[in-house]
């Protein structure tokens, strides 16, 4: 019996090692990954299905707010052009908005407020796990998009940042159109009736409420209406993206 | 085997919608606990606010400069050096909550870790969704599952046998018993669509129109702790119903899973010969 037992034990033990070896295998093969990829696809659809496109994120009360916003990947962008900003208080910032538009512009932060402003306590859920909630104030997305006029072939949105990882390669992020228009979608210059702190993204960053906080980027420098992202950064609609994270962040 | 027949026990759904959920669970526990090392801490409410955490597993070094693991639950802090907080990766001792050999990925890597939760997590949705439909089609739920009034009659004598490591070997075993039947059904309907509609709860999209249920569950975070709490009584419940296969004669309830054929005593033989 004992004998059996050893057998078992044993056998069972190979056998999940020699499993998740395999699992690691897999992650690492290219037909794998993409075999595995596949879901975010059916997340998505399935995901707007269930969860109208119009749909609004819970909003909370001043009470819920974190006492401390967690500042979550670059915190103080090193780039001489975005230092030079800083220094002058942003002053000098203007979000350049061009692509796929009737009407580029170039707009300093004055400028972004005249176009409208919504203000909205919101949870923000990391990729991590962790949660953080607060109050966002910004100017929606569609306003400005609204200014610009996307011209019919516009399908998305690309926000081309100011930070920079791995020494040179620039943050940026894209959504879809539909989820631009979202009305709690926000290019938000303040945290707590506060102006936005550096480390949360200052002068102005996204707020794409019913996704992930990666897809919210930080340090906006410009936004390019395009068709498609294929030809931007590595091809997959972000920097996050280009190393495996889901475009639809929704989950 | 003298005075033994066999019967068959599990119609093929059953059989292959429960190896499914094998790989399923084994790919969803293990993606899930690398996806919970990126933030190795649980909390209640909405939020997770730093220091208010109610698990959490931290790696660390002790005064000697010796790598440490510590598991805190609650306010009691215990050290699990070497498996929980601090592990080793490749001969490398790591900060992870989780070791590698608990995680798919082995190593660190969350993107991929997510992939494959939800890439299986799909197949566990659809494969459940059609067990359930299966299930009440073909009145296996209510002929096999649901206990009867006789089922509720034996829940003493059925609890002091397994108790005892004692388990029917006649026309009995051919049906489930009523703390099988019991198991199954938390299993599947309590384990299966909590730990599914906790996961949901947990997507800032689908909290556009489901944030009634979080709030229900206390918030966000509490959606996170309670889809953990639903894995670890999934591992529990694995634990048991592989300890309870292997000492009531593992090959004989294997076979009766691959193959539907199940070998019972035949009780109108041993009568007959008596």
């Amino acid at each position: 019996m004992t004998d059996r037992r050893h057998f078992l034990r044993n056998t069972l033990l190979a056998l999940g090692g020699a499993t998740l070896a395999g699992c690691d295998r897999i992650s690492e093969s290219d037909t794998g990954a993409r075999v595995l990829e596949s879901a975010e696809a059916v997340t998505r659809r399935v995901q707007r299905f269930l969860s109208p496109s119009r749909a609004l994120a819970k909003e909370y009360a001043e009470s819920d707010i974190s006492p401390v916003f967690k500042p979550n990947g670059t915190t103080m962008p090193d780039t001489p052009l975005y230092q030079s900003l800083l220094r002058g208080g942003f002053s000098d910032y203007r979000l350049e908005v061009d692509g796929l538009v009737a009407r580029p512009a170039r707009l300093s932060l004055e400028e972004l407020k005249a176009l409208g402003s919504r203000t909205q306590i919101t949870r923000h859920d990391c990729v991590e796990g962790w949660s953080a909630i607060g109050k966002w104030t910004g100017t929606p997305l569609a306003a400005v998009l609204d200014h610009v006029g996307p011209t019919d072939a516009a399908r998305y949105v690309v926000f081309h940042c100011f930070d920079t990882y791995d020494e040179d390669t620039p943050y940026y992020e894209s959504i879809d159109l539909d989820e631009a228009r979202h009305p709690q979608t926000l290019l938000a210059h303040a945290l707590n009736s506060k102006p936005l702190p550096v480390a949360n993204g200052a002068p102005l960053r996204l707020r794409v409420e019913r996704q992930l906080g990666y897809k919210h980027a930080k340090y906006l420098r410009r936004i390019e209406v395009v068709a498609s992202f294929a030809d931007i950064g590595e091809g997959n609609g972000g920097y996050w993206e280009d190393n495996g994270y889901e475009w639809y962040a929704g989950i | 085997m003298p005075n033994t027949r066999l019967v068959y026990r599990h119609r093929w759904p059953v059989r292959v919608m429960h190896w499914i959920n094998v790989v399923c669970l084994f790919v969803l526990l293990g993606s899930g606990l690398q996806i919970f090392n990126a933030h190795p801490s649980l909390y209640w409410g909405q939020r997770s606010d730093p220091g208010k955490a109610v698990f959490s597993l931290q790696g660390g070094v002790d005064a000697q400069g010796a790598p440490r693991g510590t598991t805190r639950i609650g306010s009691h802090a215990f050290d699990t050096t070497g498996v929980l907080g601090a592990s080793k990766v490749n001969g490398q001792w790591r900060s992870r909550g989780f070791p590698a050999w608990a995680t798919i990925p082995g190593p660190g890597w969350l993107a991929m870790g997510r992939r494959w939760h939800f890439f299986f997590a799909w197949l566990f949705v659809v494969n459940g969704i059609a067990y359930v439909g299966w299930s009440l089609f073909s009145r296996h739920l209510a002929r096999d599952l649901v206990p009867t009034r006789s089922d509720w009659r034996g829940f003493g004598r059925s609890v002091v046998d397994h108790l005892r490591f004692r388990h029917p070997e006649g026309a009995e075993a051919a049906r489930y018993n009523i703390l099988q039947r019991l198991a199954y059904l938390v299993a599947i309907f309590v384990f299966g669509g909590g730990i599914v509609l906790m996961g949901i709860a947990m997507s800032p999209r689908m909290d556009a129109v489901l944030h009634w249920l979080v709030d229900l569950v206390g918030g966000r975070q509490s959606a996170r702790t309670i889809h953990f709490i639903i894995a670890v009584a999934f591992v529990a419940f694995v634990l048991v119903h592989v300890f309870e296969v292997l000492v009531s004669g593992p090959l004989n309830q294997l076979r009766g899973m691959v193959t539907g054929w199940y070998r019972i005593r035949d009780e109108r033989e041993v009568t007959r010969h008596d």
